[in-house]
């Protein structure tokens, strides 16, 4: 980059390191450190075990997997779009796709749900084996996310709808739209670390 | 000081650190059975003496939180406490509680005591740190909840701000998590599972409100930093407490019965325990390197710094080491957990209330902070006590590794006594250091009395110090 370039750029322009509320990083640096490591741990005990690892992954249904993948990336979406039309100043825009994006957190909740009853009611619990072990308390950490995330969301939209953000002041949203899009993160690396990746 | 009712606190202060002194002398005692068994048997058995210590620990810092709260609330909240009356009156009754079970502990054998109390119409004697009779556990039920009844109407009635709500919501957790020591369960595993609930979700939970809480309040008041920023960081740090402490509770159930999965989840989530405790440190350095102002009282800044990095070397450091399941194995209830055990409570709980009382007591005493020399003297005290503590942490840590080598790693394990005889080097000096850290209380004990010339505060900072 020459002199010239730089002195044309404002400061303003700058994009800044991290969107939303500085403070949100903080939890979402610890979470995905909580993540890492469990996953790291996961990855371990599987190079282990890697033929029960194997079996027991078939019992799990990846379809559902495939689908909550899906719903939960549409909501990431959905919530882009929220974050855009606030930038428009667009505040009606912006609750209805919040409202979508938790419509989709939802669902996902309800997916999930079915699966961990399909499961229960064969009698699989923590005790099973360290596969189901794994597979239910990492699935079961990232669904509490799921809820706080839609909790956060939820304040952020009522707040929206209140008229409490604009275009000059967002920052609100896009510290829920930073939590969400963490929470959808962590679902990408776990559907296929648990349930495809043999 | 702004309010009267504050002034209250001062009471609870001074039951606090006549507490803190006879703790540190069961202390000494203690020290002294180590290396010479049979020191002051038969009037104090070590298990006795044991039982005091510890107690008279958790006492005096209960007598701290509440008199910090009785002295921070109504400042925060700008009004008078709800009822003088009831927090004198909570503060003699706990008093009076505390003083007959203490004694009762040394007067009259432990079964007698449950015998006399009663145990046995609802048995919660017997277990470490609840070793209280149940008409005691009741009792402090009692003057828990009237204390808490007495703070939050304050509160209700009054300003919000984060710190209030931070430092209630702990007080309510810390009564609410006493209620596991009426359960006891007829198995032992379960007994033991709900004990940690009572323990760990104190020092690792709720009490972490109380004292982030503290620090926030002393923070704002000697460097006149805003107090969004302060908020927000105390924010940060309750989060973090909760998200890493809740499941954390996982590293007590290693070995202990409880079923394999626990194993993962304590210790992944106890890992990431010493981050709270780290971004403590950041928070209180950062917040006295940005300080609007030069507040007198050096002292308490000097204990509020001190509180964060001891509470992270204490806790974090000290509690990481031993806390993934495959090193537990080893070291679980050996000398490590005793090394991490001191400098966790002294570096988090006791350091912040010494804080709090150091912010505080010059003003109730009607004056901005202690004179030079006193100051002085105090922070001789600071130097001595956290000095010696550190040295208690590293000899303890010592007599821990060789001790786990030899009776449990070694291709040729030694008996519990035989290795006992051979880390005793180990034990003598932490006598000493133990001495010395008596050394430094005293020294804290004399600096109150300590007469120079009072400290002047410029009219811009009395102002603000108002405010």
């Amino acid at each position: 980059m020459d002199a010239t370039t730089t002195i044309t750029q404002p400061i303003e322009e700058q994009p800044r390191l991290l969107p939303g509320d500085f403070a949100i990083w903080f939890f979402i640096f610890a979470e995905l450190l909580a993540f890492g490591i469990a996953f790291l741990v996961y990855a371990v005990v599987r190079i282990q075990n890697v033929d029960m690892f194997n079996e027991f992954q078939l019992t799990l249904n990846r379809e559902i997997g495939a689908a909550n993948t899906l719903v939960l990336i549409t909501s990431s979406y959905f919530v882009v779009r929220a974050i855009h039309a606030i930038r428009l100043n667009d505040v009606k825009n912006c609750v209805r796709w919040l409202y979508a994006a938790l419509a989709c957190g939802a669902g996902f909740l309800l997916l999930k749900s079915i699966e961990y009853q399909h499961l229960f009611s064969q009698g699989i619990n923590l005790e099973t084996n360290i596969f189901y072990m794994f597979y239910i308390s990492l699935t079961m950490f990232h669904f509490l996310h799921v809820i706080l995330a839609m909790i956060i969301l939820f304040a952020v939209a009522i707040k929206a709808q209140r008229g409490g953000y604009s275009a000059d002041n967002h920052i609100g949203i896009e510290t829920g739209a930073s939590y969400w899009h963490m929470v959808d993160l962590v679902w990408i690396i776990l559907f296929p670390l648990v349930y495809v990746i043999r | 000081m702004k309010y009267e009712t504050q002034g209250i606190a001062k009471l609870y202060f001074i039951a606090a650190i006549g507490l803190f002194v006879g703790q540190i002398l069961f202390g000494v005692i203690l020290g002294m059975q180590y290396v010479i068994g049979d020191f002051l048997f038969p009037e104090i058995p070590f298990n006795v003496a044991r039982m005091v210590h510890s107690n008279l620990l958790i006492v005096w810092l209960l007598f701290g939180f509440m008199g910090a709260a009785h002295f921070l609330v109504p400042e925060e909240s700008e009004r008078e406490l709800f009822s003088p009356l009831l927090a004198k009156a909570t503060f003699w009754i706990f008093l009076a509680a505390g003083a007959a079970t203490i004694l009762g502990y040394l007067l009259v054998p432990y079964a007698t005591l449950a015998d006399m109390t009663m145990n046995h119409l609802w048995p919660t004697m017997g277990r470490e740190f609840l070793e209280q009779p149940t008409i005691t556990k009741i009792g402090i039920v009692v003057v828990v909840l009237a204390f808490i009844f007495n703070i939050g109407m304050t509160i209700l009635s009054g300003r919000k701000t984060v710190i209030s709500l931070v430092l209630i919501t702990g007080l309510i957790g810390l009564a609410v998590f006493f209620l596991f020591a009426f359960y006891n369960p007829h198995n032992l595993v379960l007994d033991k599972m709900f004990w940690w609930y009572v323990v760990h979700l104190w020092v690792e939970g709720v009490w972490m409100l109380i004292m982030a809480s503290l620090l926030a309040y002393v923070l704002i008041k000697v460097t006149g930093v805003d107090r969004e920023i302060i908020e927000k960081w105390l924010y940060i740090i309750i989060a973090l407490v909760l998200f890493s402490g809740i499941l954390g509770t996982g590293h007590h159930f290693f070995w202990i019965g409880t079923p394999d999965y626990w194993q993962w989840i304590g210790s992944i989530f106890s890992a990431m325990e010493p981050i709270p405790f780290f971004v403590m440190v950041l928070f209180a350095f950062n917040v006295v390197n940005k300080r609007r102002r030069e507040h007198p009282n050096k002292a308490a800044t000097l204990w509020a710094l001190g509180t964060a990095v001891m509470g992270f070397l204490g806790a974090g450091v000290w509690g990481f080491m031993h806390t993934l399941a495959p090193i537990n194995f080893y070291t679980h209830g050996t000398q490590i957990t005793a090394a991490h055990g001191h400098m966790a409570f002294y570096g988090a709980y006791v350091m912040v209330v010494l804080t709090i009382i150091s912010y505080s007591m010059p003003i109730m005493r009607g004056q901005a902070a202690a004179n030079a020399k006193a100051q002085v003297m105090e922070m001789w005290s600071f130097w001595l006590m956290t000095v010696s503590m550190v040295f208690i942490t590293l000899f303890l840590t010592a007599a821990g590794i060789l001790q786990v080598y030899l009776q449990r790693f070694s291709d040729t394990p030694l008996g519990y006594m035989v290795v006992q005889d051979k880390i005793e080097i180990f034990y003598w000096m932490r006598l000493i250091a133990g001495l010395i850290f008596l050394i430094g209380l005293i020294v804290y004990l004399v600096s109150f009395f300590v007469k120079g010339e009072e400290v002047k505060v410029v009219q811009s900072e009395a102002a603000e110090a108002n405010a």
